[in-house]
């Protein structure tokens, strides 16, 4: 049973369950504790030691009911004929468990060939014919075949009762891809998937496919929280006090100089705030939607976030992301300012002037855009002052570096006030710049 | 603990603590019962999550009300240090020592022909400046030295800083608590505890690894009766059935606030209070308030609630 449970949590890792080997023992612990005999109580007490989150409950709940799905040999066709027990009695076992219709047999065969094959290391969907009949291989299955040969070549054979195991082997093959398909839901549907995810986290933000929009948005809201998560662990850190000398004198005055009530240093903590401007206009349409998404979701986990999107003019937009779902909130700043020429400089001149929000020292500006400003003014004194004002301006650019200056973009100009320009087309490098942000600018 | 586990103490099987714990007027799914099960066998602490009303903390007054065991209880909060959650020294006594100390220092000293002398006789007079006696006893510690067991309820661990999730963890896992100037503290006993969250942030994975992890759900139709009954038996059978079926349908709407348990049962008293005998849209209209924390919910759950009502309770 040991190994059955050893399995079960290598399951639920590969459905993104965290196991680590602490709670797996403690998994094992539980259930011999309860025992295996009560499927509900085992199941529960398997859910509370191994399942840590609430959505980790839901993905437990699925991988424990397809993982002890071990259904029953359904018997073929006609029941079992007691006269052809002695003519099977010179072949296999497996030929005389088909016959006898001894599903709890054939399941333990079919379980100790899974072993033999290796069945559950399988990686992806394209092994199961070959894992199928690996299992049946282990199972016996030659011997079943060269019976049924003999059966029907020799003369003193019984047509019927070959004809009889033909109908049940077939039966037999059924029920073994049946089971080679439940691993492969088990173990490979979701190394599929996380494949399929690091290859869109790769891909360019400006050519995602229709198909691929919903998996790429899951994506996004994951790199969001996997950010928040750390960004929160740096903010909470530095907070202890040390011994305030020159209040705790003073206070012991009142005590004829003992020092009775002792004051402690409270650092008040600064925390940063970050700006992020973002491009929604025609030339980045693309991306947009994406950066949109991202600053969503980071809106929703980053507690001094302000955002802005503007094309030819810039606009708040914090109470959208604060009041809206995601889907509306995305709809109604397009809706609003989207797909228009950008014009950076007016941009600029708007988040200069807005009253929401005023650059100081412990602001990080982010700018997502590709710079390119339709020929108007780039306002480059603003783009100067901003640079005063601000702990750091950082501009991700969806265009690679070659492209900077070129035509109508004033990248080469702006990126001199930047204290970091970088190309950032896909996620993955979203990713890790804003994680590069976070770090160097939260508090240490 | 390992004697309250025998055969007959509540603790010893699921189904007598689903019933010990009705008893004490909490009614509790299978899965909630398998929890304090395990942690009662398995001797590690509840880690438990759900939106809030949902009966966390109440899990946990129930269960040392089920075990007549005393409740100590921890409420988190930013900013929570140990010197407020474990132990701090009673820094006023500990001053008057010293001053007593220093008064009978010449008196006794007075004999010893030197400096060395004086020393050893000092050091055989023992320190008690950093002893039991100037403990002040917090919450951690006074349920670690509770001399039958305790229930420790830590609420709303996610409002405390990560410092002080880190510092818990030596707590939950040995149950026990070092001390520089005295040793390790173990419990006698290990209490039973129970980590209540909201979700404000995520804990940290070595925090969860040491817990058992219970995710209360809102309840359905069936088990929220059967709540409601307990906590407020006065209500007829009829309109409990009738405003437990309303509150479920007003989950399927999205809101800011669903209301949970805590909410449908002071929705029942209410109704009592107004000898409410069954519902009609007027009075869900006027007592709608007690069911919804949000304006906006209220106005959305307004526009539906001759459909709710129309429904066939249970539906």
């Amino acid at each position: 049973m040991r190994h059955t449970l050893e399995d079960f949590v290598r399951a639920l890792r590969a459905s993104e369950v965290d196991v680590s080997p602490a709670e797996a023992i403690d998994a094992h612990r539980a259930a011999a504790q309860v025992g295996w005999s009560d499927r509900t109580l085992f199941k529960d007490s398997l859910a509370v030691t191994l399942a840590k989150t609430a959505e980790e409950v839901e993905r437990f709940d699925a991988c424990f009911d397809t993982f002890f799905a071990r259904d029953e040999f359904v018997d073929a066709t006609t029941p079992s004929r007691a006269d052809s027990t002695p003519a099977a009695g010179e072949a296999g076992d497996l030929a005389r468990m088909l016959l006898d219709e001894d599903s709890a047999g054939l399941a333990q065969a079919m379980e100790a060939a899974a072993a033999g094959a290796a069945v559950t290391g399988i990686q992806t969907g394209a092994q199961r014919s070959l894992l199928t009949r690996r299992l049946l291989d282990g199972m016996g299955l030659r011997e079943l075949e060269s019976l049924i040969n003999r059966l029907r070549t020799s003369e003193t054979g019984d047509d019927s009762l070959a004809a009889e195991l033909a109908v049940r082997r077939t039966a037999l093959f059924v029920e073994a891809r049946a089971f080679v398909d439940r691993q492969a839901e088990l173990y490979a549907a979701q190394t599929g998937r996380r494949l399929r995810e690091r290859l869109l986290s790769r891909r360019k933000l400006t050519a995602v496919e229709p198909e691929d929009v919903r998996a790429m948005e899951a994506l996004v809201r994951k790199m969001a929280r996997r950010l928040a998560k750390r960004y929160a662990r740096h903010r909470h850190r530095a907070k202890k006090g040390r011994l305030d000398v020159r209040r705790t004198l003073r206070r012991s005055l009142g005590y004829g100089g003992v020092p009775f009530e002792i004051a402690w240093k409270r650092r008040t903590l600064q925390k940063p705030r970050i700006a992020v401007l973002c491009d929604v206009s025609r030339s980045v349409a693309a991306a947009a939607q994406f950066l949109l998404l991202f600053l969503y979701s980071l809106n929703e986990v980053v507690d001094r976030l302000d955002a802005f999107a503007f094309s030819d003019r810039l606009v708040c937009v914090n109470d959208l992301l604060d009041d809206e779902k995601v889907d509306d909130a995305i709809e109604l700043i397009l809706a609003r300012i989207g797909f228009r020429p950008t014009d950076y400089g007016r941009a600029f001149a708007d988040f200069c002037a807005s009253r929401e929000w005023a650059v100081d020292r412990r602001t990080t500006v982010i700018i997502l855009g590709d710079g390119r400003s339709n020929y108007a003014n780039p306002r480059l004194d603003l783009m100067r002052c901003m640079e005063e004002r601000s702990r750091a301006i950082i501009w991700l650019n969806p265009e690679p570096e070659t492209y900077w200056g070129q035509g109508d973009s004033k990248m080469d100009a702006y990126r001199r006030f930047c204290h970091l320009a970088k190309t950032c087309n896909t996620l993955e490098q979203l990713e890790r710049i804003i994680e590069d942000v976070l770090r160097a600018y939260s508090p240490a | 603990m390992s004697a309250s586990l025998e055969a007959g103490s509540p603790l010893a099987s699921v189904e007598t603590i689903i019933e010990g714990l009705a008893g004490v007027g909490y009614i509790a799914s299978r899965r909630i019962a398998t929890a304090v099960y395990m942690s009662a066998h398995l001797k590690k602490p509840i880690l438990v999550e759900g939106t809030a009303g949902v009966g966390k903390t109440e899990l946990a007054l129930s269960t040392a009300a089920l075990l007549e065991l005393p409740l100590i209880r921890l409420q988190c909060y930013e900013g929570l240090d140990e010197s407020k959650a474990l132990y701090e020294w009673k820094y006023g006594k500990q001053l008057l020592y010293t001053q007593i100390l220093k008064d009978h220092m010449g008196a006794s000293l007075a004999g010893a022909p030197d400096l060395e002398t004086a020393m050893e006789q000092l050091r055989g007079a023992g320190d008690l400046f950093f002893s039991e006696t100037f403990l002040e006893t917090r919450p951690l510690l006074t349920a670690l030295r509770q001399e039958g067991g305790a229930v420790l309820l830590i609420d709303e661990i996610d409002k405390s800083d990560e410092a002080f999730e880190a510092f818990l963890l030596e707590t939950l896992s040995a149950y026990q608590v070092s001390i520089p100037e005295i040793g390790v503290i173990r419990a006698k006993i290990a209490p039973m505890v129970f980590l209540t969250s909201n979700n404000v942030r995520d804990l940290g994975d070595a925090l969860k690894r040491r817990c058992l992890h219970l995710h209360i759900p809102l309840p359905d139709q069936r088990l929220e009766e059967q709540i409601v009954a307990a906590r407020a038996p006065e209500v007829e059978e009829k309109l409990r059935r009738s405003l437990v079926a309303f509150v479920q349908a007003v989950r399927t709407l999205d809101l800011r606030k669903l209301p949970s348990i805590s909410e449908t049962v002071d929705w029942a008293r209410a109704l009592l209070l107004l000898n409410v005998e069954s519902l009609d849209g007027e009075l869900v209209r006027e007592t709608l308030n007690v069911l919804l924390k949000f304006e906006q919910d209220i106005a959305a759950v307004e526009a539906k609630i001759p459909e709710f009502l129309a429904r066939p309770a249970g539906a």
